[in-house]
């Protein structure tokens, strides 16, 4: 195994001392970052990148990466205490986690968000190292159909999530996709629903978006029920990581296709945010637990998180293979890369072998560091939920705002995230659902940009989707799962005696 | 500009008292000695990872590394509305000189494209700091060995056979596919826009469109594995880069077009320029500031890695240029009808 012994060489790179510390130093920065909404990983290191110029390349990545690292498992913290996703991939973890944490068992899903972030990274880092060269050829093969047959499947896992009038959902998706388009069209270059605001030019923020209709909309529905913090109950349990693992192994189904599903949208480049959404679609539709979810089930934080983190992880072969950054994160590290003097592409791991190696190992490294660092601090970070509402509330309300404006460093984004917040509460109220529409405003750009790329492609015509066996397979599973609710209504008709009149 | 009548006001009152020499010294002496007095911040009209954004922040090291500056540079993008967001942001501030933006095409482009309201007038002009190439590129796996033969391919096809991939809609890269098909007897590309330039290069390493237009960075890595081929440079002369970048090839082997038998010119600007109301003795300091950036050794070597033209101009023939290329981009957008509000 050629593979083992250059990792060997690659561990005697990265666990030197000063690395090491580089590595706890970057985790620790990363998880600030990750509980700071808006201030997303991608600026972190934007902002530490050429504070690394002159150290050598090796260390530089194991900081920069590090921080990306942190910022996975720090995203979680705050989505599931205060409902707020501190990263657009932990969108999905608020949907159990903060249920949990509101039945006051906020440490058992923060053990749960950690171990299964950890989880997947292991799971995508063994998949760089032994598959690297096979799998960086299977991402050539994603075109703007396959890519589209990606986004279908997204969308497709996720029909059916909520538990109200389907109506409901299709309207909050709508405006999902309307919010979606405005800004400029890639496609066709023009402006669209700017209606001559300079502010509008830039479009809706996914994560201006989140923060205003979960993170304020939360508030004020607590505000509502008499200033009462639910989760004020939890205990401080000091065996919870214990108490958790126990539990996880039961779960090895959902960590193993969640793990597939992320390296596989890391690597097309899906991306973190689309993968933590289908991870958890898929294993609502497939869970014996599926109606519980929603309401507080350890599997539904396990999915979500071992989703994004396999997806964070292998979102960086694209980039150090054929020089596509997986993520936005990705794409500030390529822009590192360069500066170092080292070229990303195909012939990186030819030629830069000491440094790929050392890099590879440092991520096996820096995820056990990471975790430990986040298993210990649980406790404390359970604990703040102990804190008052009345003293918690105007805090989170103004960590919110700080992170509504570092998004564009605009003033106008803040006033959007209040308006977001106020929607989100009446959302909420009218049994609207509110992961439809985040879903379509995330993804529905990216989904409409394909699409119509393929249709420039094909000059119209519908069949490139099912033109080759990549796109037509998943074109398949996504029309199967769509129609899949369908099947369980009418067979639930058709032995309950009643016939079908549809 | 508007400065230099009240610094020779100045030395007007300081001549009536006698000491006009040395009030002319302390003059010219505080005209140069301008500093950022806060944090200068470099503004990128585009996303992370593109060419803009990997040279702004390659600068932003180097001046980092050597200390160039007292005050910090930061960098931000502000790429909303095809770099929009960012030039109107540079209008807005007149006043700030703390103010600075690297350009692409979309300088001249988004307002014309999009109509988005601003010029480059808007602004004050500092530095050329290079031109960026673009190249005609295919799939080794394809016969065209010469930008001829591609586009003897492209006439003898069908009309809209042959696809194009490029960055971003109504901007350089179709601007040039256009300003091709002129040479292309009437057959049109099928032109697929897609979000970066890295993006577009393994589109056509996995043989999603045909030929690209990619700019010698985006596409170099994919070229020394053998996967892509470029046919030729948009521009007037071969490359002055001769070491070997491939194991048989340099930058300066590759023909330019007109050579090939396609006679299109194209470069994109790497420019810099300053907030409108900016004094002469503040765009002296960033002139300054860039000459020291382009005497180290890291910018030679970044230079070369992505083929660049290196043209350095400031002041008047800077402005002159910026002059002609808004010409230019104005001619070809209005023959291929990219234009917002074509009048």
């Amino acid at each position: 195994m050629e593979e083992i012994s250059a990792l060997m060489d690659g561990f005697a790179v990265a666990a030197s001392w000063k690395n090491l510390a580089f590595m706890a130093i970057g985790i620790i920065l990363g998880v600030i970052i990750g509980v700071l909404p808006g201030l997303g990983g991608a600026n972190g290191v934007a902002i530490l990148l050429p504070l690394t110029f002159s150290m050598p390349p090796t260390s530089a990545i194991i900081l920069l990466t590090s921080i990306y690292w942190g910022a996975l498992f720090g995203g979680a913290i705050t989505s599931i205490l205060f409902n707020i996703p501190g990263e657009p991939w932990s969108v999905a973890t608020t949907f159990d986690g903060h249920p949990m944490a509101r039945n006051g068992k906020a440490d058992e899903a923060l053990v749960g968000a950690f171990t299964s972030s950890f989880v997947g990274a292991i799971f995508a880092v063994c998949v760089i190292t032994f598959l690297a060269p096979v799998v960086a050829k299977f991402a050539l093969k994603f075109g703007p159909a396959e890519f589209f047959a990606v986004q279908f499947l997204t969308f497709a896992s996720f029909i059916g999530m909520g538990k109200g009038s389907p109506f409901k959902t299709i309207a909050a998706m709508c405006l999902g996709f309307a919010l979606a388009s405005v800004g400029l069209d890639n496609v066709t270059g023009t402006l669209r629903l700017t209606f001559g605001q300079d502010e509008l030019l830039n479009g809706f923020k996914f994560l201006v978006g989140v923060i205003g209709l979960f993170g304020i909309g939360e508030i004020l529905s607590s505000m509502e029920s008499g200033l009462n913090f639910t989760g004020a109950a939890a205990k401080i349990r000091l065996n919870a990581v214990f108490v958790t693992w126990k539990k996880l192994p039961a779960l090895w189904v959902t960590f193993l296709r969640s793990s597939i599903v992320g390296c596989w949208m890391g690597i097309t480049p899906g991306g973190a945010t689309p993968a933590s959404f289908m991870g958890y679609g898929l294993a609502k539709r497939f869970s014996k637990n599926g109606a519980n979810f929603g309401k507080g089930e350890l599997e539904g934080v396990v999915a979500p998180e071992t989703a994004a983190h396999a997806a964070g992880t292998a979102a960086l072969l694209p980039m150090l293979t054929l020089g596509i950054p997986g993520s936005p994160t990705a794409a500030v590290l390529l822009g590192g890369l360069l500066i170092w003097g080292l070229q990303p592409g195909p012939l990186l791991f030819v030629e830069q072998k000491e440094f790929v190696w050392g890099l590879i190992a440092s991520m096996y490294l820096g995820n056990i560091v990471g975790l430990v660092l986040v298993l210990t601090c649980v406790p404390l970070f359970a604990a703040i939920l102990r804190v008052p509402f009345s003293i918690i509330a105007p805090v989170i309300m103004v960590i919110c705002a700080i992170g509504a404006f570092t998004v564009n460093n605009a003033m106008f984004d803040v006033w959007m995230m209040l308006l977001f917040g106020v929607a989100g509460y009446v959302f909420t109220k009218l049994g609207y659902p509110l992961p439809p529409l985040v879903l379509a405003l995330v993804l529905g750009d990216l989904a409409e940009g394909s699409f119509r790329q393929a249709m420039l492609l094909s000059q119209g015509n519908l069949t490139i989707f099912f033109s080759n066996w990549l796109s037509g397979t998943i074109m398949t599973l996504g029309l199967a799962l769509l129609l899949w609710p369908t099947f369980t209504w009418a067979k639930q008709k058709l032995f309950s005696g009643r016939t079908a009149t549809v | 500009m508007q400065e230099r009548p009240k610094s020779f006001r100045k030395a007007i009152g300081a001549a009536f008292m006698g000491v006009a020499a040395c009030a002319l010294m302390v003059s010219s002496a505080l005209a140069q000695a301008w500093e950022p007095t806060k944090a200068v911040t470099f503004i990128i009209p585009a996303g992370s990872g593109g060419g803009a954004d990997q040279m702004a922040r390659f600068v932003q090291g180097i001046v980092q590394k050597h200390s160039l500056m007292k005050q910090p540079m930061v960098v931000v993008n502000k790429g909303g509305g095809a770099g929009a967001e960012g030039f109107i942001e540079m209008k807005s501030s007149a006043t700030d000189p703390h103010k600075l933006i690297i350009t692409l095409s979309n300088l001249f482009t988004t307002p014309m494209g999009t109509g988005s309201p601003f010029n480059w007038k808007d602004m004050k002009p500092v530095a050329m700091l290079s031109l960026d190439q673009f190249m005609l590129w295919v799939h080794t796996d394809t016969p065209y060995k010469t930008a001829k033969e591609y586009v003897d391919a492209v006439k003898g096809g069908a009309d809209r056979q042959f696809k194009m991939g490029g960055t971003g809609s109504k901007q350089e890269d179709q601007i040039l596919t256009a300003a091709i098909e002129r040479a292309t007897a009437g057959k049109k590309f099928t032109y697929v826009p897609y979000q970066g330039g890295g993006q577009v290069a393994v589109q056509l390493v996995g043989k999603h469109v045909d030929s690209t237009v990619n700019n010698p960075i985006e596409a170099v890595a994919q070229w020394r594995a053998g996967q892509l081929r470029p046919l030729c440079v948009f521009d007037a002369k071969r490359s002055t880069y001769t070491g070997k970048v491939t194991a048989t090839e340099a930058w300066s082997d590759i023909p330019t077009c007109r050579e090939s038998g396609l006679p299109v010119e194209y470069q994109m600007l790497r420019g810099v320029f300053t907030t409108k109301n900016a004094t002469q003795a503040q765009v002296d300091y960033y002139v300054d500031l860039f000459k020291k950036v382009m005497a180290t050794p890291d910018w030679k070597e970044f230079m070369e890695k992505g083929a660049f033209n290196q043209t350095f101009m400031t002041g008047a023939p800077y402005t002159k240029w910026v002059e002609d290329a808004e010409k230019l981009h104005f001619d070809l957008m209005k023959e291929a009808g990219f234009l917002a509000n074509p009048s």
